[in-house]
């Protein structure tokens, strides 16, 4: 079930967050009085944030009424949505038909053990966090990895984790 | 004379494969040498094996050229465009040259890719070009009422592309017939099938026609607004589309008393989705607009009569909504010409897996599965037999070779277990394991499941569990059964087509390869040798060179050997990870 994709945070580690919530003014302006403005909302501010943090929950719910409850139902059922920060660069690797056929399994696994971090989680650097998710729609290029807004297609084991090591090249130096 | 056209394909398929390097090397290339050349941008055309594509339309003729990297482009530069001699080695199709890919092309019959790599998707001019708002025209110049309209959609024969194929004039009627102030249109994109991306392809390539076809749906039922409902995941089209709707708006092609048709209002707004599969059901679909979690609910009341905000709606697809504009500009029967009795049309299949061309077709209904991956797809990759195509994506259903002379129409394919869904094929050959392919989708859909009903929530988690130990080795006897029995209880009790339709690829394949799931529960075996803990590694004396890569890799120390001395695999240390097999250069290691 869907639930199972949200990972527990410590509790200290969600109320040391400091969050600048003056940020999500003109988003609650835009959505306030719509109808059906609760994806759209968390949507906004996952892109203002990169993830949902606890705090701005809080905050739309003082300013629109929506409830709690509801606010974070809708967080933990769709995908899209992080309750936890992400890396700088998100790693999606394709899952999909096409690519697990071409062995995808293979890739993302060399690409885990290279950055020594488990699926969905992020690199102690910050750097990057990797998640396979389901379709990229690039079948015809399988199997396929998308980095920001990048598309790599018909990928190799060492190609991958050649990508990744250069990346990190460039955000070290 | 007319100036040279270079367009180069920039999809999100050719731009994964580098078109858009393509495209600023030629830019570059223009520039620096003053070149008299308009360059243009155009969509996907399909054939994603030879991406990035670049069309070269001169005095001569047209020329479209594969694989066009960057050393391509110099020479493609230098030959063609400077000295006027084409290259046939790397034409893929041309009205000059004859070319191997040429069957690629031939048996395709477009409609709801006629545009597709053949327009600049952010022009409305060039759709305007092309045939583009004529239909809407048509209705509004020729005073057809909406029920001529539903009229010539039940006479078309078209039926839902999305895969229930439920016929689309029918649907209409039914929204039409109920009676409410307000009522919506919602187009269906969230295309959440792995191993599908003909929706993609198309907002990519024609967001103006799937808007058309939205505009006559809502003048056909009654509606005056309009929903598309995209997944997130394909930021390329909602781009596109962002552009085409506000330049329809410019023109007054959307907004108020639309085309000079009195009292016709029709807007449309994108919804981004957030990334659940099961929003691909219409009435979680609507949830998810209205804000909620894509939930299901029980039918009827159908969306016809209660949809988003309870008011009356119409869902169609985007493959669908591509039809629409086209049936009502060249007439019902003409679109009804194609296809069998009960399959009217064309259909776009996204041909994907094991397969030489990888890519996008649209055939009429009724070639058979043999022709679609031996002619246009080209056979199997590296010669290898073919085993199965899974047809439907994780709803659908393995066929097997010796039904590949199956006709692809609704009727026809249901009857082998699989469904057409949304037509993504993924082609599998000798080396895919068909338990594993099972396994790979009940592990989506079991994830994907929203978890309200029992069946589908448990059920599909308990069949997961039991693939899951057959293909490590565990299996036990009374699996098979257990499977099929709990396969028939999902279907029957769950509430929407996810579970309903869930159970099909482990049903499919147990009904035609029930030998590889006893050989992986009795004997411990994997035929096509890709569940790795039933394989056996050792090393080929003969090959290995003591280069002790192989060791290095081994995560379990399970390789025993000295330098320049032939390498031992311990079996009872091996976990069967397969890391020693991709680091020997040498090919010594033996899989059994």
């Amino acid at each position: 079930m869907r639930i199972e994709r949200i990972k527990p945070r410590k509790n200290e580690e969600v109320l040391s967050e400091a969050v600048d919530l003056t940020l999500l003014e003109p988003l609650l302006e835009k959505y306030k009085n719509r109808k059906g403005n609760l994806i759209p909302l968390l949507q906004g501010t996952q892109d203002i944030y990169g993830y949902l943090p606890m705090s701005a929950f809080t905050r739309i719910h003082e300013a629109t009424g929506l409830e709690l409850n509801e606010m974070y139902g809708v967080a933990t059922f769709y995908a899209q949505f992080r309750l936890a920060p992400a890396g700088k660069h998100i790693v999606k690797m394709c899952h999909g038909t096409a690519c697990h056929v071409q062995s995808v399994t293979a890739i993302t696994d060399e690409i885990l053990d290279t950055l020594d971090i488990k699926d969905g989680e992020t690199t102690k650097d910050g750097i990057f966090t990797v998640e396979t998710v389901a379709c990229l729609g690039c079948c015809s290029l399988a199997p396929v990895m998308m980095i920001g807004e990048e598309t790599y297609g018909k990928l190799t084991p060492k190609q991958a984790v050649k990508i990744i090591r250069e990346i990190r090249r460039s955000e070290i130096n | 004379m007319e100036k040279t056209k270079v367009i180069v394909g920039l999809g999100s398929c050719g731009i994964a494969a580098g078109a858009s390097k393509t495209y600023n090397e030629f830019q570059r290339i223009i520039q620096t040498d003053k070149l008299d050349i308009e360059l243009k941008k155009t969509s996907c055309i399909g054939m994603c094996y030879r991406e990035p594509l670049v069309e070269i339309i001169d005095d001569s003729g047209t020329y479209l050229y594969g694989e066009v990297d960057l050393p391509r482009v110099d020479e493609i530069i230098d030959k063609h465009i400077k000295k006027f001699t084409p290259i046939p080695e790397y034409i893929v199709q041309s009205d000059k040259f004859p070319s191997k890919d040429q069957e690629f092309f031939d048996r395709q019959v477009k409609i709801s890719l006629r545009n597709c790599g053949h327009i600049d998707p952010e022009s409305i001019d060039e759709y305007e070009a092309r045939d583009g708002y004529r239909a809407i025209r048509k209705i509004a110049n020729g005073n057809m009422s909406p029920d001529r309209v539903i009229q010539d959609m039940l006479d078309s024969g078209l039926r839902g592309r999305g895969g229930g194929g439920f016929p689309t004039g029918m649907k209409w009627k039914f929204a039409r017939n109920n009676q409410s102030e307000q009522k919506y249109v919602i187009c269906n994109a969230d295309e959440g099938d792995p191993g599908a991306f003909m929706d993609r392809s198309i907002l990519e390539g024609d967001p103006h026609g799937v808007l058309e076809g939205m505009i006559i749906c809502g003048y056909a039922i009654g509606a005056s607004e309009g929903y598309i409902y995209c997944r997130a995941e394909y930021p390329l089209a909602i781009k596109r589309l962002n552009i085409a709707i506000s330049q329809a708006r410019d023109r007054g092609y959307l907004g108020k008393n639309i085309f000079g048709i009195n009292g016709f209002d029709f807007d449309i707004i994108i919804k981004e989705g957030a990334g659940a599969f099961v929003c691909g059901e219409e009435t979680a679909l609507i949830a998810s607009i209205e804000g909620m979690r894509g939930m299901p609910r029980r039918r009827p009341p159908f969306p016809a009569e209660s949809g988003l905000w309870k008011s009356p709606t119409n869902i169609n697809n985007v493959e669908t909504f591509i039809n629409v504009p086209w049936i009502i500009h060249n007439g019902p029967q003409a679109y009804a010409q194609y296809g069998t009795e009960k399959s009217k049309g064309t259909k776009v299949f996204a041909l994907t897996g094991k397969i030489n061309h990888g890519g996008l077709v649209e055939v009429p209904m009724g070639i058979t599965i043999k022709d679609v991956i031996y002619k246009l797809g080209g056979g199997i990759t590296d010669n290898k037999k073919f085993k199965a195509v899974q047809l439907g994506g994780p709803s659908g259903g393995c066929i097997p070779e010796h039904l590949s002379h199956t006709p692809v129409d609704y009727d026809s394919v249901n009857a082998t277990g699989a469904i057409m869904g949304s037509g993504g094929m993924v082609v599998m050959d000798e080396t895919t394991c068909v338990v594993d392919i099972a396994k790979f989708f009940l592990d989506f859909t079991q994830k994907e499941s929203c978890g309200k009903c029992t069946f589908c929530r448990l059920g599909t988690k308990r069949m997961l569990e039991i693939l899951t130990r057959i293909t490590e080795g565990e299996g036990r006897d009374g699996d098979i059964e257990m499977l099929e029995d709990l396969a028939e209880t999902i279907k029957d009790s769950s509430l929407c087509g996810l579970g309903q339709t869930a159970p099909n690829p482990v049903l499919t394949t147990i009904k035609y390869f029930r030998d590889e799931y006893e050989a992986h529960i009795r004997d411990h075996k994997c035929p096509a040798l890709s569940c790795k803990k039933l394989l056996t590694y050792t090393v080929i004396d003969e090959k290995c060179t003591g280069c002790m890569a192989c060791i290095k890799g081994c995560p379990v120390d399970a390789i025993e050997g000295e330098k320049k001395q032939v390498h031992n695999i311990l079996q009872d240390v091996c976990i069967q990870c397969g890391v020693c097999l991709t680091r020997c250069k040498f090919e010594a290691i033996r899989v059994s």
